[in-house]
């Protein structure tokens, strides 16, 4: 006997617009010329994402007298968290998207002309002169975001598996896509896909075990269940632990966090952003209503394992960044060092603690889009040719040695890119400070300040080498003055070689770089259309707006910050 | 609330009356913010947008500092319209500037005959000088970059005045001190100019501190820093310590901003900037914010006559100081500069006076204003003829070359002794006249502070004759220009020119025309009270004759010796008076021995402390951070495989946390 739930389009409709743009925009690649496909891809997905917002906003003042519905039969928890992380998902994934979107004055995007092509290869190097374009990305990324979209307002473990899946494998395709550095891409590629499905299958053997305990995938029925305990209660403590693990993964927090620095050092530079500002806040949505409303009854069992992560991400998150060389493995490493100050808020478990996390998460988020994308246009440059015209612009200058002096050459870009550094480090008047003071002050309300404390310290570790860039960034000379070739070329090598990653610097970037490495290197600013700074501007007015002034945005978060049952 | 001010009007107001505010809600005065606004967007402008300014950059630094003083001009008349009992006024800018705990304070504006006093002078003083800067800088590359801290010294400098709080107008002072470093280190280029700059900025510091100190204390006492809270909350009830602690640490911030005694050593060497800046900012009203600030803690010093000793003992000693050094100066602008401490000090003197002498050290101020910064342009009109040379030796015989820079020199040099009727005849007389009145209780202070006036007077007869002599009279001592040719002086341009008759004008007339009717000293009563007419121990004439005798004597010697007598172009080695002069008195010897040496031996005690203890402490951690770091770098192979297992085993060992803990 099956009735048809009914159904409240409505509430629905940030998710519906985005992914049915998705799937138009699947059709759009079957139908429209190549040479229009871009364009309408692009506007595509941003008409998209603007309704997505537009809806989120529309839904706010039902949310804030209902405080929310029920969608699917309760599949769907469209209440105040919801909303705010759907708002939240919904402007990060247009601002990198405006990143991903944006190419070279020469027409080149982040993207290899043709993904399915050996790295190296003849066809590869025509499908480039030919100016190819794979504008499959959009799609993708509409997928992605949707899938971010329902997974924090799962209601049941199996959407949520569901949605993690549609979350994932649209970024492990995009992850493997970058333009230069194919192999290095590919590579993070097959990392990500396999630690991720690795990742999954322990989460989908949790649920598993979760309903073996309680009979259901319905949080509010597991909720009851763990409140009545019938004699299986290690049954439920695995499954509850392996449940984390999954999330956990997917927020690159201690011991899950191995995949992060490859990914986001081989993933192309737009997508590095885009997945480490909209995944974070998407899983750690999630994270936070499954310890809020699915496990509060076993608080005290994995408070133990929350405790123990958000410990050792913090210290292993700050250690690892203080001794990386290159700046997508720094800003990686901040990132685990960030998802550990998080967890403090989540550990928390008091309503300031919601308001916190979810506050944190919007300006993690912009900062990190705004900090990738300055990453991705500060360029290598070859040298000049004997005619004495300027070498083509190669790929990004990521070795931290090759970012010395850009505060001379590029100060706007410098102090912009410092204005991202010192929000991620909590400076006060930038909108990180706000975030931290947030969830710390909430895990110190719960009791929990030996976590506050801890994560104060790795702050102000941390502070060092978020400092130590800017240093580099102003007050050190590049390593030849002016136009004066860098002896890149030797720390090319050493980028890729260093002890940390042989698989990277043996057999893939040897390769690749044979021929750049020859030359020798001078770092540069790359000139864009245009989106790029765009975005980026965005990120920093919003990193100063809500470092400034923060309270019109966490009043409104204050207003809504309650989950459903 | 009017009803109020009428009733402390027609209060017997023989000391200072408590000014009673009241807040502008509406009308012409509501203009007065643009007061600052208007020469802030021009320097934001002229910084912002850089070379692209370098064309008209210096004409809209004109147009901001003249609007300015057109808005000053109006909300003057404005006031003036008023009447008298309700001529203070504040103009709120914020609702709530500061909301700390206990601490509340609203950004507003003081309007009041002693602010708009000095808006007036900035403004006016300042419009004639930025005009004669266009044609003085002409050749500079950065005339632009010039006007941006020019204008960003007005708009500084009239929030210091316009402030209605010790802490907006801790902004404005911080601001002048700002724009002051930057206009001495203009050249910074060269060494010693940069190293000239980073003193003033350092002595300005000991003073700025004295008044950060003050203001806790204002705080802790009274709860607030508006002015209103703290200049009415002085009772008899305060204690007397805590007054004198207050006003000892503003007379601090005064001695640092004004170069008073033992501030005063950097006021010479800031002689390095650009001579605009030297007339403007270190002559005519950067320098004198320290008598406003006594002046306007007004009654903060009546109730601390302790402090007040100390101010007019510090006011005394300067203006003597100064004055011995001023005659052993052969550097024109530096001879200036030590003049510009001893009226400073004059002024000084008056305001520790108390009521007898408020208006008069801001007459003085007034009337200085014109005449130095007319010396000041017209030394930089010599300099601009005479190939950039500041050497007073090598002048000499300039009169003929030079008509109108002689001329108008001449007015502030008259002024500046006292000569009836010039400017400072009236306002210096008054000062004098005041030093004599007796103290009770002290009957030596009227005879000891009177006589150093006068024999202050005396001395400046002498040093600025022998100045303008040197300068003007006498034969040509003239060397050759740098390029090699023979000097050839000629009258500046007409940019330069009248901005200097116009400031002669005032030299010759301002002091004769405001002392007339009193109508200088009434204008301020709303603010200071109605000054008490006290007999000066000896009466009034004889005073003046007196005055004028021992004026006369120091002009005739200073003839005899520069004008009607060969001045050798070496200096002659001097007595050891003269040649203690030279050096500022081994100020900075005095400096170096009580505050540098110790300091630096303080520093670098804690820079050991700091290295072996601190950063030993901290680079420990450090290091065993990077060896974790290290280790954890060698952990992330980059296989696949060691990931999946690492997550395996972490998860198997959460796993088994929780049920070791369960059980």
């Amino acid at each position: 006997m099956f009735t048809a739930p009914t159904i409240d389009w409505g509430a629905l409709s940030p998710v519906i617009i985005v992914l049915g743009a998705a799937i138009i925009g699947v059709l759009v690649e079957a139908f429209v010329p190549a040479k229009a496909r871009r364009t309408t891809q692009l506007a595509l997905a941003l008409v998209a994402l603007v309704g997505a917002l537009v809806a989120v906003a529309l839904l706010w003042s039902g949310v804030e007298d209902t405080g929310g519905t029920t969608v699917l039969g309760g599949s769907l928890l469209v209440d105040g968290p919801t909303l705010v992380l759907w708002g939240t998902i919904s402007l990060l994934a247009l601002v990198s998207l405006l990143i991903i979107a944006d190419r070279t004055e020469t027409g080149e995007d982040a993207f290899a002309p043709n993904a399915a092509a050996v790295p190296g290869s003849d066809y590869e190097e025509v499908a480039r002169r030919k100016g190819v374009r794979q504008t499959e990305i959009y799609p993708l990324v509409l997928f992605a975001t949707g899938g971010m979209l329902i997974f924090p307002a799962a209601g049941d473990l199996l959407t949520l598996f569901v949605a993690l899946e549609v979350l994932s494998l649209p970024l492990y395709l995009l992850a493997g896509m970058a333009r230069r550095r194919r192999l290095l891409s590919q590579e993070a590629s097959m990392k990500y896909f396999l630690l991720g499905a690795f990742a999954s299958a322990l989460f989908l053997f949790g649920i598993a075990l979760i309903y073996g305990y309680s009979g259901s995938l319905r949080y509010s029925d597991i909720a009851t269940a763990i409140g009545t305990p019938n004699g299986m209660e290690s049954l439920l403590l695995v499954g509850a632990v392996l449940i984390l693990s999954g999330l956990l993964f997917k927020v690159g927090a201690v011991p899950f966090h191995t995949w992060t620095p490859d990914v986001y050092q081989g993933a192309p530079t737009p997508i590095t952003g885009f997945m480490g500002a909209c995944t974070k806040v998407a899983a750690f949505g999630a994270l936070l209503r499954i310890v809020y409303t699915v496990f509060p009854g076993m608080s005290w069992d994995l408070g133990v394992v929350l405790w123990t992560v958000a410990i050792l991400t913090m210290v292993i998150g700050t250690v690892g960044a203080l001794v990386q060389s290159d700046m997508k493995r720094v800003l990686a490493y901040s990132s685990i060092a960030h998802s550990g100050f998080i967890l403090t808020g989540i550990i928390a478990l008091n309503q300031a603690g919601i308001t916190a996390v979810l506050f944190y998460l919007l300006v993690y988020g912009v900062a990190t889009i705004g900090a990738f994308g300055i990453v991705w246009l500060v360029r290598e440059r070859a040298g000049q040719s004997a005619d004495g015209t300027p070498g083509p612009i190669l790929g990004e200058a990521t070795h931290l040695s090759q970012w010395a002096g850009l505060g001379r050459t590029n100060p706007v870009l410098a102090v912009t890119f410092s204005l991202f550094l010192l929000s991620f480090a909590g400076i006060p008047l930038t909108a990180g400070f706000i975030g931290k003071f947030g969830v710390f002050a909430a895990a110190v309300d719960a009791g929990a300040w030996p976590l506050a404390l801890i994560g104060v310290l790795a702050s102000a570790a941390a502070a060092f080498f978020y400092v130590r860039i800017i240093v580099l960034m102003f007050f050190t000379g590049p390593s030849g003055a002016g136009e004066e070739p860098v002896a890149a070329a030797g720390a090319y090598d050493v980028a890729e070689t260093e002890p940390g990653d042989p698989s990277l610097g043996d057999s893939a970037l040897a390769v690749e770089t044979k021929v750049e490495a020859r030359s020798t290197l001078t770092t540069t600013v790359v000139k864009t259309e245009g989106l790029a700074v765009a975005a980026i501007a965005i990120c920093a007015l919003l990193t100063i707006l809500l470092g400034v002034a923060p309270s019109p945005v966490i009043e409104a978060i204050q207003t809504v910050a309650s989950f459903l049952p | 609330m009017h009803t109020l001010t009428a009733l402390v009007a027609s209060l017997p107001s023989d000391t200072t009356i408590t000014p009673v505010t009241e807040t502008v809600q509406a009308g012409v005065l509501l203009v007065a913010p643009l007061l600052i606004g208007i020469p802030l967007l021009s320097a934001a402008v002229l910084l912002l947008l850089g070379r692209r300014t370098d064309r008209w950059g210096h004409w809209l630094g004109v147009l901001a500092s003249s609007a300015a003083f057109v808005v000053g001009a109006t909300v003057f008349v404005k006031m003036l319209q008023r009447p008298e009992g309700s001529r203070v006024l504040d103009v709120n800018l914020t609702h709530h500037w500061i909301d700390a705990g206990a601490f509340h304070l609203n950004a507003g504006m003081r309007l009041d005959p002693l602010s708009l006093t000095f808006v007036l002078l900035v403004t006016f003083v300042g419009t004639l000088i930025h005009i004669y800067a266009v044609a003085y800088m002409e050749h500079d590359a950065d005339r632009r970059r010039f006007f941006a801290y020019l204008n960003l010294f007005i708009a500084a400098m009239l929030t210091l005045v316009l402030a209605n709080s010790y802490l907006l107008l801790f902004f404005g002072w911080e601001g002048v001190g700002l724009a002051s470093y930057l206009l001495i280190g203009f050249w910074n280029y060269r060494l010693d100019y940069a190293v000239a700059a980073k003193k003033a900025f350092v002595a300005n510091r000991i003073g700025d501190l004295g008044l950060i100190i003050a203001m806790g204390l204002m705080f802790a006492t009274f709860g607030s820093v508006s002015f209103d809270s703290v200049l009415n909350g002085v009772s008899g009830t305060t204690s007397q310590a805590t007054l004198n602690g207050i006003a000892i640490m503003l007379l601090l911030a005064a001695c640092g901003k004004s170069a008073q005694f033992p501030l005063q050593s950097w006021l010479g060497d800031a002689m390095a900037g650009p001579t605009p800046v030297s007339a403007l900012i270190h002559a005519a009203t950067m320098v004198t914010a320290g008598v406003y600030l006594i002046v306007r803690s007004a009654p903060l010093f009546n109730a601390a006559p302790d402090a007040q000793l100390v101010v007019v003992c510090v006011g005394a000693i300067t203006l003597l100081f100064g004055a011995i050094v001023g005659c052993a100066k052969d550097d024109i602008k530096k001879a200036l500069a030590a003049s510009t401490m001893s009226q400073i000090g004059y002024m000084v003197l008056a305001a520790g006076l108390g009521p007898v002498g408020y208006a008069f050290a801001i007459f003085h101020l007034i009337t200085h204003g014109f005449f130095k910064a007319g010396m000041f342009l017209g030394a930089g009109s010599v300099m601009h003829g005479m190939d950039d040379q500041v050497n007073m030796r090598h002048f000499g015989a300039l009169a003929r070359y030079m008509k109108i820079t002689y001329i108008t020199f001449g007015c502030g040099w008259l002024a500046i002794m006292g000569v009836p009727p010039f400017s400072g005849f009236f306002s210096k007389d008054h000062i004098i006249e005041a030093a004599f009145v007796p103290v009770e209780g002290a009957p030596w202070r009227a005879w000891v502070f009177g006589s150093v006036a006068l024999l202050g007077a005396a001395i400046t007869a002498f040093y600025m004759s022998r100045l303008f002599f040197m300068t003007f009279e006498g034969e040509k001592r003239w060397t050759t220009r740098t390029d090699g040719e023979q000097q050839h002086p000629h009258e500046s341009p007409r940019l330069m020119t009248w901005p200097m008759i116009v400031l002669a004008v005032g030299s010759f007339g301002l002091g004769w025309y405001l002392n007339a009717g009193s109508k200088f000293v009434d204008w301020l009563t709303p603010v200071l009270g109605t000054p008490i007419e006290d007999d000066p121990v000896i009466p009034a004439l004889p005073l003046k004759i007196v005055t004028l005798a021992l004026v006369a004597v120091g002009i005739v010697i200073a003839y005899r010796r520069y004008a009607a007598s060969h001045v050798p172009v070496v200096p002659p080695v001097g007595t050891s008076l003269t040649r203690a002069a030279r050096v500022d008195l081994y100020q900075d010897v005095v400096n170096d021995v009580v505050l540098v040496e110790p300091g630096q031996a303080l520093t670098r005690s804690l820079v050991y402390v700091d290295r072996t203890a601190i950063d030993g402490t901290v680079t420990s951690v450090g290091r065993s951070t990077v060896g974790l770091g290290g280790l954890a770098r060698r952990v992330q192979t980059g296989y696949v495989r060691s990931y999946a297992a690492s997550m395996l085993l972490g998860l198997v060992v959460l796993v088994l946390v929780v049920l070791v803990i369960q059980k």
